[in-house]
């Protein structure tokens, strides 16, 4: 067992865990943020994205001990400090960017990361970017929709 | 003006804020005080013989609680199939026996062996391994035709032949099917395959039991679309519990799409272990366990042939299919290819004769069950792809030649020659419609363009008719259902106002939560918010049947109707007696009921309390309390309809498809939300999509699933998929329910491999390449394989 603490959503957080226990099985099963989810056991699905320090990383493709000091935000921290959703999530919601849920919180992180990187996508660079996250229901039409609606909120000048 | 709440209203959707913010209860977020880990050990062969197995060693590692093996469950039930399908000779379906381990013998790659339970899933998974297998591998057979073959390996010992049934549909007609073939102007005829594809919703199934010796009762909360169902099937034919002492939660399901209405051998495995441990027990599924023990879908290889006139005019079509069933029945299993397939495989045309065939065989692979649309994305793609087929050999456009064999408007309802009565349509204006919004009139030049680029451009239609609104009990019992498929619904008035309505139905994505608020505020008048909706646990609910073949809003919406119109009926008795009125007199308008001609009114909420608070009322005639229930069962299915159209570019290097436009106009009756209804058009075009373009579940002849993972198996992503065109103001509502909707969670998965299909081959055909016929998915390679072949 490795004792590893970091900071989840901003707060801290310690635990021991195996060498071989993933990210995202310490985030669900020892912090119980469920909200990460785990689509498949081969990193192409996506539903498990997260930031560490900053960086969207699939959590089932990390060592829980890997992240031993990082900033870590899961689906959780996302929403505003007076728990209304974040303008991605409301965006998601507006656009009708989410049927089951379940790929969400890893479209909702990827979609945050791209849109620091680049604020103003086109939607070819968001479906290139989307190459890792699978939705089995939307089509994704809505997903771009709910991006490009979020890039506009966060980056009015440059979207016009 | 678009309403802003109650039916017709874009409402945006309540439950959206929990899986946004992740908060969503999945089963594997469940985890249960003193809970154990199953893992299950699988066959690696598609079919064997275990010549042994021995847990020993396995049992001694650390934290193994017990190894379960078939020994554990031989006085369990066989899991059971939902329909009886007779055959031709009047003999019933073969049905063998279906254990939740494998007894003696393995029938396909991941049917389950031993079941260990352990402390951790580390610790199961561990001792799996250290469980030896002594497996003599036998002769596998994966394909439909080659299992009914002379000599065909038999997949299962105590049957006569891996033939299920050989169903003929309306076999009376087949003579004068027959008959009209052989004076025909013109018959077109195609041979084709429709490939087995896997469902892949994002959440892998789970199921979490716990067994209270106390009481005797088990709970188990699991990933399904029909909790009611399963704890009537695994509690009278598998594990025989009561339904009293069984309670099934399916609480937030991550997409199903077919896949998670069967009762399944884990589903059963952990409840009985429950009891036996002592302890809550969870399973869950890996990706990869999910591709050898989810249900898939399709696999028919078909013959289709059409009869035509010198007009063009549609004489008779027939179809001779092999459907493969897989190793076991499955709940939908024999149903699928037949009754959900046979009917609307006449599709939007007047052809006057039709017959069609199905083989059910089965084979060494994992078995089949209800994929979106279940059996009508079959019945659509082999007969919209003879159409295109007849249209180019006869040199018609393929738009005309289905609009002058469309049923015409005044033609409704119309009586089919395969046995149902479509209730309303009008298939013209969908077509209309489509042509319009792709400009149609437009894509000479596109294609012109594309030529300038040396793409080859192509167009592709299909047009659909749906069998849907599962189902009305009396005209299904007649065909071999083995229950009813009404729908239950109950709505409480609380004291305070606040409205409850219990559905039979399961959400797993479709939004049920705010559409049936939708309803019951439409109806009340009242705030939508006021309305919550529960499902999915049968604790709750009185009953249910669940959601599947786009029955919810038909069958589920309608019951909630019912119950709701019981509920005003009731509080009108309360408003008359408080408001000294006759009953007759009184009236619920937007949320007050008012005496007519007079100003004397009351608001819903004051009568909800009333109801609670029986001072004075004639307690003879008028109980307290506002609650009541209804159960719905339809008259007749309905049947959504759509004209899809499909634009793509080829290119003559490589052979890739990129699809440029899809534009769906679809029929769906009266719509609740247009929101959550594109969004469903969306998600079935893009499975659709999927399917023609990229799909396949691919077994080698020894029975391995060669595309096993997201890796090998093409799930379509975000930049193989276009923004989608959708339309569904061309509404015909249903005379078959009093909301007139018709379904619409299938639509697209059904219009589209079509339509793509189509699209691809007028761009190869008008690009100098002669390919008469090519099989889905259209990969790059056998694109070019088709132009290399036809140069
Ligand atoms: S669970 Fe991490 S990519 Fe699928
Ligand atoms: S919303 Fe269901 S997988 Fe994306």
């Amino acid at each position: 067992m490795v004792e590893i603490s970091m900071n989840v959503n901003g707060k801290p957080v310690s635990g021991a865990v195996e060498g071989r226990t993933l990210l995202s099985a310490f985030l669900r099963d020892d912090l119980r943020l469920t909200g990460t989810h785990i689509g498949c056991d081969t990193s192409q699905c996506g539903a498990c994205v997260v930031h560490v320090n900053g960086e969207a990383v699939k959590a089932c493709t990390m060592f829980a001990a890997e992240a031993d000091g990082a900033e870590v935000t899961t689906i959780e921290g996302m929403a505003n400090a007076d728990g209304t959703l974040g303008v991605v999530q409301q965006a998601f919601q507006d656009e009708h960017g989410l049927q089951c849920g379940f790929c969400t919180p890893g479209m909702v992180m990827s979609a945050a990361a791209l849109l620091r990187d680049n604020p103003t996508p086109s939607e070819a660079e968001i479906r290139e970017y989307l190459e890792g996250n699978i939705c089995r229901c939307t089509g994704y039409h809505n997903i771009v929709k709910a991006i490009q609606t979020a890039a506009a909120k966060l980056t009015p000048v440059a979207a016009e | 003006m678009p309403k802003d709440s109650g039916i017709g209203a874009s409402s945006k959707r309540r439950e959206d804020v929990r899986f946004l913010t992740g908060k969503g209860r999945y089963t594997d977020d469940i985890n249960r005080a003193g809970q154990a880990y199953a893992y299950f050990l699988r066959s690696d062969v598609a079919h064997g013989r275990i010549r042994s197995i021995d847990t020993t060693e396995a049992a001694a590692m650390p934290g193994v609680l017990r190894i379960f093996t078939d020994e554990d469950f031989k006085d369990t039930g066989s899991l059971p199939t939902a329909w009886t399908v007779t055959s031709i000779d009047g003999s019933v379906q073969q049905e063998p026996r279906h254990p939740v381990l494998a007894e003696g013998i393995v029938r396909h790659v991941g049917e389950p062996i031993a079941g260990i339970v352990a402390e951790t899933i580390e610790q199961a998974r561990d001792a799996a391994e250290k469980i030896v297998l002594e497996m003599e591998e036998l002769p596998a057979v994966t394909d439909a035709k080659a299992a009914v073959e002379a000599g065909a390996p038999q997949v299962h010992e105590e049957l006569t032949s891996n033939l299920c049934f050989d169903w003929g549909f309306i076999q009376d007609n087949k003579a004068a099917v027959d008959a009209a073939f052989e004076t025909a102007h013109h018959v077109t005829s195609l041979e084709l395959v429709n490939q087995r594809v896997v469902a892949n919703p994002m959440e892998p199934r789970c199921a979490v039991a716990e067994y209270d010796a106390g009481d005797d009762q088990y709970t188990l909360w699991t990933t399904s679309q029909n909790p009611h169902v399963i704890r009537m099937m695994m509690g009278a034919f598998v594990l025989n519990i009561p339904e009293t002492k069984l309670r099934v939660v399916a609480p937030d399901v991550g997409g199903a799409f077919g896949s998670k209405i069967y009762n399944y051998n884990e589903e059963a495995f952990v409840t009985l272990a429950a009891r036996i441990l002592g302890r809550p027990v969870k399973w869950t599924s890996s990706r990869t366990e999910a591709f050898v023990s989810d249900a898939q879908g399709r696999d028919h290889q078909t013959k289709i042939e059409l009869a035509l006139d010198a007009d063009g005019m549609f004489l008779a079509f027939r179809t001779e299919t092999y459907a493969n069933l897989g190793a076991y029945l499955r709940l939908f299993a024999t149903v699928t290819p037949t009754y959900l397939h046979g009917p609307a495989a006449g599709g939007a045309y007047r052809t006057p004769l039709a017959y069609v065939n199905v083989k059910g065989v089965f084979t060494n692979t994992v078995p089949v069950d209800a994929y979106r649309g279940a059996g009508r994305p079959e019945g659509t793609y082999q007969l919209e792809r003879l159409v295109d087929k007849a249209a180019r050999e006869l040199g018609i456009d393929p738009a005309e030649l289905r609009r002058k064999n469309f049923v015409k408007p005044e033609e409704f309802p119309y009586q089919t020659p395969l046995a149902v009565v479509y209730d309303s349509g009008n298939y013209h204006a969908t077509l209309d419609k489509l042509l319009d919004l792709s400009d149609y009139a437009g894509f000479a030049a596109r294609r012109q363009e594309s030529a300038a680029r040396g793409k080859l451009r192509g167009y592709g239609f299909a047009t659909w008719v749906e069998c849907s609104g599962l189902a009305p009990s009396q005209l299904i019992g007649q065909l071999g259902a083995r229950a009813g498929l009404y729908e239950s619904a109950m709505v409480r008035v609380n004291p305070t106002g606040g409205i409850q309505v219990f559905t039979g139905t399961h959400s797993h994505g479709q939004g049920h939560e705010t559409a049936f608020a939708q309803i019951v505020a439409e109806h009340l008048g009242i705030d939508e918010k006021l309305i919550e909706i529960i499902h999915g646990d049968t604790a709750k609910i009185p009953f249910g049947m669940g959601t599947y073949g786009s029955r919810s809003g038909a069958v589920g919406g309608a019951a909630i109707l019912k119950a709701t119109e019981k509920v005003i009926a009731k509080a009108r008795k309360f408003a008359a007696h408080i408001l000294e009125a006759s009953e007759e007199d009184v009236n619920l308008v937007n949320g007050q009921f008012t005496v007519a001609g007079t100003d004397r009114s009351m608001a819903w909420a004051e009568v909800a309390l009333a109801a609670y608070v029986p001072h004075n009322y004639p307690s003879d005639t008028l109980e307290p309390g506002l609650e009541e229930s209804a159960f719905y069962d339809p008259e007749n299915f309905v049947y959504p309809a759509g004209a899809y159209g499909c634009e793509v570019e080829v290119d003559p290097e490589t052979g890739v498809v990129e699809v440029l436009n899809f534009v769906a106009a679809d029929d769906f009756g009266t719509i609740i939300n247009p929101m959550i209804v594109a969004g469903q058009q969306h998600g079935g075009v893009a499975q659709g999509i999927g399917q023609a373009l990229l799909e396949s579940a691919v077994y080698d002849k020894n029975g391995q699933l060669t595309s096993g993972s997201f890796m090998e198996y093409a799930m379509p992503r975000a930049s193989d998929l276009p923004c989608f065109v959708v339309d569904h103001s061309c509404q015909t509502p249903t005379p078959h329910n009093p909301l007139g909707v018709k379904g619409c969670g299938e639509a697209g998965a059904i219009g589209a491999p079509p339509a793509v299909v189509n699209a691809v081959l007028d761009a190869l055909n008008n690009g100098g390449y002669d390919v008469p016929d090519i099989d889905m998915p259209l990969s790059p390679s056998r694109v070019w394989a088709a132009m290399q072949s036809a140069s």
